[in-house]
């Protein structure tokens, strides 16, 4: 029987399932598929942040969300079109989230009374008539699974855990994926237990010939690959990107890598993705606490390395103290906060834009930073290089802020030939700069960029000591003369004032829209598809999306002034609002909403259509 | 396996053929401790024995905390860092794991290395950095005015505590011993002699060196280690522990011996009551921690004997000879790194 083969533009499907269903790595591998194929994609996972948190419990649910299109697409998409539950509680945390008429594919198998019991149901959603809104397709997954590998060798056990893969040989026939990847990779994953790595191929080969085969799906899909910029792509998530980042900044400043970094959800993974590339002269130190993470990259920066420290929010309170040392020692840096839900411990896997003002101003004294932002997960490789750029160019500690959204999420990426990254070596000081031509003054300042020279321990002849006292301008000495600390702290301000940043750039297709929507970090992706649905519409809106927070781009103001009405979307309750109202006296609109959630597109369209339409 | 540089702890610093005198490590900032304070006299020390190194100048960096000690680095004409309360480990962790080709010394207080740093300093002890860790122990805070320290005797009277402090002290060598550190080490601010030759037995052993310096605090703790100095006393109350040879001290009547005792440490007994085989010989090499911690707890109580000297001197190597080793083979495994290489691994695919 040949199936009826359907063409899409875009779906967006969700796997969710217990946290030891392992969805994400079904996720993962249908997103490699995905991706291999050519379509665009954007992806969302979303877990919880207890390890194994109670079996079949609603708390316990993991999912992954993959967004893909036979065009670009912006975000890992507002409403899925397939939910694939792997159990009760997987099915009742995301129903709301679905349309009416979307596709579920619920694993019978699990739908016991027990565990129908643990979540709340009183019935078997599957067997009343409470789903008859969707396209249920109820698929006795596990046993199933079980079944397809009653000739292998292994436990009941192993045997079930290969559902997730039956759930993905499934999904990949249903959406026409290729599969010679997720062979090779279960192969490669299973290389030392040759059966288990046979059963889970068995088993993803079961899931698509089930599909090939049953009257549960009458229908395939077909997305078209995308048309996108030629080049060589690869899928990469926020964290590894900003790792690549810091390592082609070090490849590019000719300085080693030195990584000071305390475990903490969801930076981690950098640390992870640097340890894993020591032939990079990356040295990677798991500090005792985040104090110690950033002291010893500092430390590393005063020898002459590219000194980075990587951490979430609380770890970033913890850091202040050093980051002020940074700031008056004038040594080059970069702290990487990738921003969760706080306060205090907050919610560590779910994503915030609140430590913007924490960034800009979480120390004591007059302490300026320069702030970056990433805005996509791939964009936090350029931002990790500008970051680098900045921090040497000027000797200046850097704030680079991604988030949870970008950490985790993913997009295909197009990757950099080497020579389009920008050269940022700095040479170090190596001769005395004093007028008499033997001394040397730590803090005699390069008159354009105001930066002071950097010395580093075995270079003779310019011995010199630095440190946290106030320090006289020139010498360095320490020095409490009330004239030259008021110079010193408008000296260190002018220095980050007078950072080269590239322009507000604006994207207005048609140059009349009176209404702005700005941004900043993660929400470009769900601006820039609000604003395409707004225009799509009918109506007209400019968008500008701000990647360096301090200092703002020279025309910022000019463009907010542009326009009769700004908006400002942001995950927390308008820290970039306050500081552009403080600075350049626009009256912007905030859209604030704090649910440890990126914004859906629909939902900002519907913000900016209201902001049009109001007077 | 990588090797230690028994004996060769500056095997890896640039060398100078230059003569070094003490004017070369002094910088030209005034010094300004109180009249009379111990760190003059360690600070002396210091600058008239780094000569005899023979490391070259550039090679070698001071980082310190904050404190009175900490602004030893301003008087020194090396590299030198003023940090922050009690991170002056963290920050030396980072340099020294990045350049094994520099002598790094921090200097340290009671309240810096021990209260507010405490953490920093363990965790730099048991991962063996390429320090020497100078921990001038004043018992009292100096730089805030004469608050109680984590090193202050309980019932101490001070600002703080009007009633007596509550706290029991740390002993830092006991401390250190327990953090897993190689060489621990005791002396005093007043002998100058004792002092330099700690610091370069500190200076020569590749890793962690911890060195206590009892050091006065003439204005808010004067005479806190009067008893190992008056000339009266002095020699009743010090051990002087040398590698290889029996701990006796005392003199005349009162000449004591260090034993194992039935409980498991060990004891101080007349010398005139134990045989010449019964004398705990000091062997700062044994890999065994236990018979050193045992010596570090003879302070107890009350200062009636204390040692002074190389508590231990066990080589492992150091943090940064580990770190590089990895770094080295990664590159032997995968080659240098090749940034085109790495950006373009994984799954890929080209849009013509």
């Amino acid at each position: 029987m040949t199936k009826q083969v359907q063409q899409l533009d875009r779906v967006i499907i969700r796997f969710a399932g217990d946290s030891g269903d392992g969805m994400q790595l079904t996720g993962d591998r249908f997103t490699a598929e995905t991706a291999q194929f050519g379509n665009d994609l954007s992806t969302l996972p979303n877990f919880p942040a207890e390890i194994r948190a109670p079996a079949g419990t609603l708390p316990g649910v993991s999912s992954f969300q993959l967004h893909f299109a036979d065009h670009d697409i912006l975000t890992p998409g507002d409403a899925p079109n397939v939910l694939v539950a792997m159990n009760p509680a997987a099915l009742k945390a995301n129903l709301a989230d679905l349309p009416k008429g979307a596709d579920i594919i619920a694993n019978t198998d699990e739908f016991t009374k027990r565990n129908l019991a643990k979540v709340g149901y009183d019935g078997n959603p599957l067997e009343d008539d409470s789903l008859k809104e969707w396209r249920l397709h109820a698929v006795p997954l596990t046993s199933l699974t079980v079944k397809a590998l009653e000739s292998f060798d292994i436990s009941k056990k192993d045997a079930e855990r290969a559902k997730n893969m039956f759930a993905l040989g499934l999904l990949s026939w249903l959406y026409n994926r290729p599969t010679e990847g997720t062979i090779a990779f279960l192969e490669a994953k299973f290389a030392r237990k040759p059966e288990i790595a046979k059963a889970n191929i068995a088993a993803f080969q079961a899931g698509w010939n089930y599909g090939e085969t049953t009257e549960s799906f009458s229908v395939s899909y077909e997305v078209k690959p995308a048309t996108l910029k030629p080049g060589t792509y690869r899928n990469i998530s926020g964290n590894q990107a900003l790792a690549y980042g810091l390592i082609a900044a070090s490849v590019r400043a000719k300085l080693p890598l030195f990584l000071g970094s305390y475990p903490i959800t969801p930076a981690s993974d950098i640390l992870h993705e640097l340890s894993k590339h020591k032939h990079f002269g990356v040295r990677t130190f798991q500090a005792e606490d985040e104090i110690a993470g950033v002291g010893a990259a500092l430390g590393a920066a005063f020898g002459g390395s590219l000194g980075v420290t990587t951490t979430s929010g609380p770890g970033i309170a913890l850091k202040a103290e050093t980051v002020g040392l940074a700031v008056t020692t004038e040594l080059p840096l970069i702290i990487v906060d990738v921003q969760r839900a706080g306060p205090s411990t907050g919610m560590p896997t779910k994503t915030e834009q609140t430590d913007l003002l924490m960034a800009m101003f979480g120390r004591n004294g007059e302490s300026p930073v320069p702030v970056l932002a990433a805005a996509t997960p791939s964009d936090c490789f350029s931002m990790a290089i500008e970051a680098a750029r900045i921090a040497l160019k000027y000797r200046t500690p850097v704030m680079l802020l991604s988030d949870g959204y970008l950490a985790n999420g993913s997009e295909p990426w197009r990757i950099p030939e080497i020579d389009e990254l920008p050269d940022i070596s700095v040479p170090f000081t190596t001769q005395p700069n004093g007028e008499d031509g033997t001394s040397f003054l730590p803090f005699k300042r390069d008159p354009e960029t105001l930066a002071r020279p950097w010395a580093v321990p075995g270079t003779p002849g310019l011995e010199h000591r630095i440190g946290g006292i106030e320090k006289a301008d020139g010498t360095g000495n320490i020095s409490y003369d009330p004239d030259n600390h008021d110079r010193m702290v408008r000296l260190r301000q002018a220095k980050i004032d007078g950072i080269d940043v590239p322009d507000l750039v604006v994207d207005d297709p048609d140059g009349d829209a009176r209404v702005l929507v700005l941004g900043w970090g993660s929400t470009y992706g769900p601006i820039a598809a609000a604003a395409r649905r707004v225009r799509a519409a009918g109506h007209k809106v400019a968008q500008a999306h701000i990647r360096h927070l301090n200092p703002l781009p020279a025309n910022t103001g000019e463009v907010l002034r542009s326009y009769d009405k700004v908006l400002l979307p942001e995950i927390n309750l308008g820290q970039l609002a306050m500081l552009l109202r403080a600075r350049f006296l626009v009256d912007v609109i905030s859209y604030n909403r704090v649910r440890g959630l990126p914004f859906k597109a629909a939902e900002l369209a519907a913000v900016i259509q209201d902001v049009i339409e109001s007077d | 396996m990588t090797e230690t540089l028994n004996g060769k702890g500056l095997a890896l610093i640039p060398r100078t053929d230059t003569k070094q005198t003490l004017k070369d490590f002094k910088s030209d900032q005034e010094v300004r401790w109180c009249p009379g304070c111990g760190d003059y006299a360690i600070l002396a020390a210091v600058q008239s024995f780094l000569p005899e190194l023979g490391l070259k100048r550039e090679n070698i960096v001071f980082v310190s905390g904050i404190g009175c000690s900490s602004r030893f680095p301003y008087y020194l004409n090396t590299y030198g860092m003023h940090s922050i309360h009690g991170r002056a480990p963290a920050i030396a962790t980072g340099l020294a794991a990045s350049r094994p080709d520099l002598s790094v010394w921090v200097i340290t207080g009671d309240g810096d290395a021990l209260s507010i740093g405490g953490n920093h300093l363990i965790h730099a002890l048991r991962r063996n950095v390429n320090l020497n860790i100078l921990l001038f122990n004043n018992r009292i805070y100096g730089l805030t005015k004469g608050q109680y320290s984590p090193t202050s005797e309980i019932g101490k009277i001070t600002k703080s505590t009007p009633m007596g402090s509550l706290d029991k002290p740390f002993n830092p060598i006991s401390l250190a011993i327990g953090a897993e550190a190689g060489f621990v080490a005791r002396t005093i601010d007043s002998d100058r002699k004792h002092l330099q030759s700690v610091l370069r037995q500190a200076a020569e052993h590749r890793g962690a060196s911890l060195v206590e310096i009892y050091q006065n605090c003439n204005i808010f703790n004067d005479g806190a280690f009067d008893t190992l100095k008056d000339p009266a006393t002095r020699d009743e109350v010090t051990i002087r522990l040398e590698h290889g040879q029996p701990i006796v001290f005392g003199t005349g009547d009162n000449e004591r011996a260090v034993r194992l005792s039935p409980t498991g440490g060990v004891e101080v007994v007349p010398r005139a009551q134990v045989a010449d085989g019964e004398i705990l010989v000091h062997d700062a090499h044994n890999p065994d921690p236990s018979l050193a911690f045992a010596l570090s707890r003879l302070d107890e109580p009350a200062f009636q004997h204390v040692p002074i000297g190389v508590f231990r001197s066990v080589d492992r190597p150091s943090y940064d000879q580990l770190m590089n080793e990895q770094v080295e083979t990664a590159i032997a495994d995968k080659g240098a790194g090749d940034l085109a290489g790495l950006l373009r691994g994984g799954d890929t695919w080209t849009i013509n």
